[in-house]
């Protein structure tokens, strides 16, 4: 069997590395599983391989050998190249055949001859045995079939490889099996897929090889058939715990702060939206735990099973479906954001640049904000109060350059997020903490203050909570973690299971359901 | 947007500011003299005559502030929305279901109200119905998601065609399109600058400039403002409630309309007339824009526009009326277009 994709590759992003000599070979004629945890690298390999990404150094044969340097779209789709992207490229207001048409438009005396798009449409869907009408209307169509019209749309221009991100993410469950079989049947047309895939039941439905990343290094190239607890293992790494001191426990009566009771929140993905009713696997359904006072609980999982939805219905950003939500012994499930706030709840937003800063105004108005009743004076703004808080917060954890006048957005990622962190956390009476992803993307130096900070909180007495992708961070700081699959809690480690050799074995398999 | 014009609090970024406003006026200047000359005429003569006839004598200075002082009302109402990252289109229909209230209330008080009472109330009177339709305007983008433009744009007709009906039907008296006169307690004094228009309703906007230049620096609700114009979902996750301030700020705005609907009718009409103020509301935006929403600047800038309608008087003789009119387009589009960089929270249009 020939090679369809041939490749080696290393990436740099500032002074963080994306991938490392990382290796991914592909079959002509078979489905191949990209897997790894988040920011092992997976989307950054197949970027390069589309041409939307250049690599810093390494290999790359498509067919023929590719000149890394001059690598890009154009010469990624001559080479029979095509990919997928997980929130589907459709116009939701076009029809099919307009929309296949979009960008290689035929023409006929000087006019666009959808006549044409049609024909090539149907005789693509004909081809692939999908059943598709080329004028309905984009928008009209379930996620799963806007998704398998728009790969019929690719696999006509592009019969080398395919690439698909994340392709089942949004989909629902009845969905994703039709998508499969469209795959395994793309392949066995003699076009290699590739897709990226963090659901490993489905990889190993239909893949027939994988290849596992882990920190931007390829550490296993498996075959079909390999369980998918090996698989697990190998993605999160077979290494114990890391060593250390723990943070040290609460005393066992330290009162329950945050208590959550058989929570159910809707999805907050796009799939909801796109098409209401059309069903989708998101959201969070009936989750139940408690944080008490100094206590650090971990929330485990992979992206998308529900982390956001319980974040932001504790916050208060998003209304509970169902169940309970208390703060020091008061139902808080339909309190706002301000009364959370107020009864001493700090958050540390996943997405700084979105829910955590307001980039364009000052150090100073950010660490304000959320913060207003600490400098107000009645309708006024006590400016020195503002500098003493500024400087405070920026002295808390190091945040440079700590000039309050600056715009956070001149900030960089890391000391963004410790401004976040010290505003948040710098609050008086601070009972509960909620921190979202406190360390994705920041450098080692921040990770390691704001890991500080998050301690010296459970330390003072609030009760933390710690959402996180991070395993290494979720060992480094939580006295127990439980993982969030499906919108439900699949399983929690604490105390000695916690730092047992197989913890990540453990956590790992639950995280992608293969226990 | 480039970091250097985020700065906010250095001088520095002032500094930025001052010089993009600058560069717009020296390029409208330039564009401006392009089209006199096209025009046939000589520019030198122009711009001398133009600031001949507006600062180079008491009338023209006086009215040059007459026409200046709705202007700084309009162009405040347009700005404090723009830091809330919306976009006040409907001044001038605020402006004129103000100035319909104001003449009706300032026309029913006892004759012998005393001016300490009167005025009061009948720019009380104006800023109610100013702000009632701008909350509207606020509260329909906040609860509804109903753009705020395109509801402004709407109401602003709904509003001319309301009050021309209720004046017809019964408000207008005589045969004349206006209203009855409002009583002398309800009258700004007039100045006294040889014969100018301009009343001490430029008083008010002065003191309006001053309240929202605090609000918008000092203010608990002018730091939610630039917030929720800055990042709503970063407001709404620091407790602020963005619905909510979304309507104030819309509301303060339509109030501050409603006190240039006074300013006609208190302080030059005395009455409420069939195209009373019209345009003031929409050259509010354009007066906002080139001052990039700051108060201190909307004075310069109302000035400046006033300067050019006013001027435009003065130099009919020598070029078409309508180049003036183009000449403010200009600067507009001139200010837009270097300025746009460098407006940041809550500045941008978008």
């Amino acid at each position: 069997m020939s090679a369809a994709l041939v490749m080696r590759a290393s990436k740099r992003f500032g002074d963080r590395d994306a991938l490392v000599d990382a290796r991914l070979e592909v079959a002509a004629g078979t489905v191949h599983a990209v897997v790894g945890e988040n920011g092992a690298g997976k989307s950054t390999l197949l970027k390069i391989v589309y041409g939307l990404v250049r690599a810093d150094r390494g290999q790359l044969a498509i067919g023929q050998r590719c000149d890394l340097a001059r690598h890009g779209v154009a010469a990624a789709q001559a080479l029979g190249v095509g990919m997928v992207h997980q929130h589907g490229m459709l116009v939701p207001t076009l029809t099919l055949a307009e929309n296949a048409a979009l960008g290689h438009e035929p023409v006929r005396r000087g006019l666009l001859d959808l006549a044409a798009a049609r024909r090539d449409l149907a005789r693509a869907a004909a081809r692939l045995e999908q059943s598709l009408d080329p004028d309905a209307c984009a928008g009209a169509l379930s996620v799963g079939e806007q998704q398998r019209a728009e790969i019929v749309m690719v696999v006509a221009r592009a019969q080398k490889l395919l690439i698909l991100d994340e392709p089942t993410a949004l989909l629902a469950p009845g969905e994703v099996d039709r998508l499969l079989a469209l795959l395994r049947r793309i392949a066995g047309d003699g076009c290699a897929v590739v897709l990226v895939s963090h659901k490993l039941d489905e990889v190993a439905e239909v893949a027939d090889a994988i290849t596992v990343l882990r920190a931007g290094r390829t550490v296993a190239e498996l075959a079909r058939g390999v369980a998918t607890r090996e698989v697990a293992r190998a993605m999160v790494g077979g290494e114990p715990p890391p060593t250390g001191a723990p943070p040290p426990l609460p005393p066992a009566d330290a009162a329950v702060v945050l208590m959550v009771r058989g929570l159910a929140v809707h999805d907050l993905s796009g799939a909801a939206t796109l098409r209401p009713g059309a069903g989708s696997a998101g959201g969070l359904r009936q989750v139940s735990f408690e944080v008490r006072a100094g206590e650090v609980v971990g929330i485990a999982g992979v992206e998308g099973n529900g982390q956001r939805e319980l974040v932001q219905a504790v916050v208060g950003l998003v209304p509970a479906a169902a169940g309970r939500i208390t703060l020091g012994g008061v139902d808080m499930t339909h309190a706002t954001v301000a009364a959370r706030r107020a009864a001493g709840l700090a958050h540390v937003a996943e997405d700084r640049h979105h829910h955590g800063l307001v980039l364009d105004a000052t150090v100073a108005d950010n660490v304000m904000l959320g913060r207003l009743d600490e400098v107000a004076r009645g309708l006024t703004i006590d400016r020195t109060r503002v500098r003493t808080l500024a400087e405070r917060a920026l002295a808390d954890l190091d945040v440079r350059p700590a000039d309050p006048s600056l715009a956070a957005r001149a900030l960089s990622g890391g000391n963004q997020q410790k401004l976040v962190v010290a505003r948040e956390l710098g609050r008086a009476a601070v009972r509960a903490v909620v921190a979202a992803q406190p360390t994705r993307g920041v450098d080692l130096a921040a990770q390691a203050r704001i890991h500080d900070r998050l301690r010296a909180a459970a330390a003072a007495g609030a009760a933390v909570l710690v959402i996180s992708a991070d395993l290494d961070e979720l060992f480094a700081l939580c006295h127990r973690v439980a993982v969030l699959h499906r919108g439900a809690i699949a399983g929690e480690l604490a105390g000695d299971a916690l730092r047992a050799a197989d913890a990540r074995a453990t956590l790992g398999a639950w995280m992608v359901g293969a226990a | 947007m480039t970091p250097s014009g985020v700065d906010r609090g250095g001088d520095g970024a002032r500094f930025a500011e001052l010089r993009a406003a600058a560069v717009a006026l020296l390029a409208a200047m330039a564009a401006g003299s392009l089209l006199i000359i096209l025009a046939g005429a000589s520019p030198l003569e122009v711009w001398r005559t133009l600031v001949a006839r507006t600062f180079g004598d008491a009338y023209g200075a006086g009215q040059v502030v007459f026409r200046a002082t709705p202007l700084v009302l309009t162009g405040l109402a347009v700005a404090v929305p723009l830091r809330a990252g919306l976009f006040n289109i409907g001044a001038e229909g605020q402006m004129i279901a103000a100035a319909m209230c104001c003449a009706v209330v300032g026309a029913a008080l006892p004759a012998a109200t005393p001016a300490l009472l009167a005025l009061p109330v009948a720019m009380a009177a104006a800023a109610v119905a100013g702000g009632a339709v701008g909350a509207a305007t606020g509260a329909l983008r906040a609860y509804r998601g109903a753009h705020e433009v395109i509801v402004a744009i709407l109401l602003n007709a709904i509003i001319a065609g309301v009050a021309l009906w209720l004046g017809n039907q019964w408000l207008f008296v005589g045969e004349a399109t206006r209203t009855a006169s409002v009583v002398e307690g309800a009258r700004f004094a007039e100045l006294g600058i040889t014969g100018s228009s301009a009343s001490s309703s430029v008083v008010v906007a002065l003191v309006a400039a001053a309240a929202v230049g605090w609000l918008q620096t000092r203010s608990t609700i002018g730091f939610r403002w630039r917030m929720i114009g800055g990042g709503p979902d970063a407001a709404l996750a620091a407790g602020i409630s963005v619905a909510r301030d979304r309507v104030s700020a819309m509301a303060a705005a339509g109030a501050l309309a409603g006190l240039a609907g006074a300013h006609f009718v208190l302080g030059h009409k005395h009455a409420f007339e069939e195209g009373l103020g019209r345009g003031v509301g929409f050259l509010g935006v354009a007066v906002a824009l080139l001052a990039q929403g700051r108060a201190a600047a909307i004075v310069v800038s109302a000035v400046l526009f006033a300067a050019l309608s006013q001027g435009g008087l003065g130099v009919a003789e020598l070029v078409p009326k309508e180049l003036v009119d183009v000449l403010q387009a200009v600067v507009v589009l001139v200010a837009a277009a270097t300025l746009g960089r460098t407006t940041s929270v809550g500045g941008g249009a978008r």
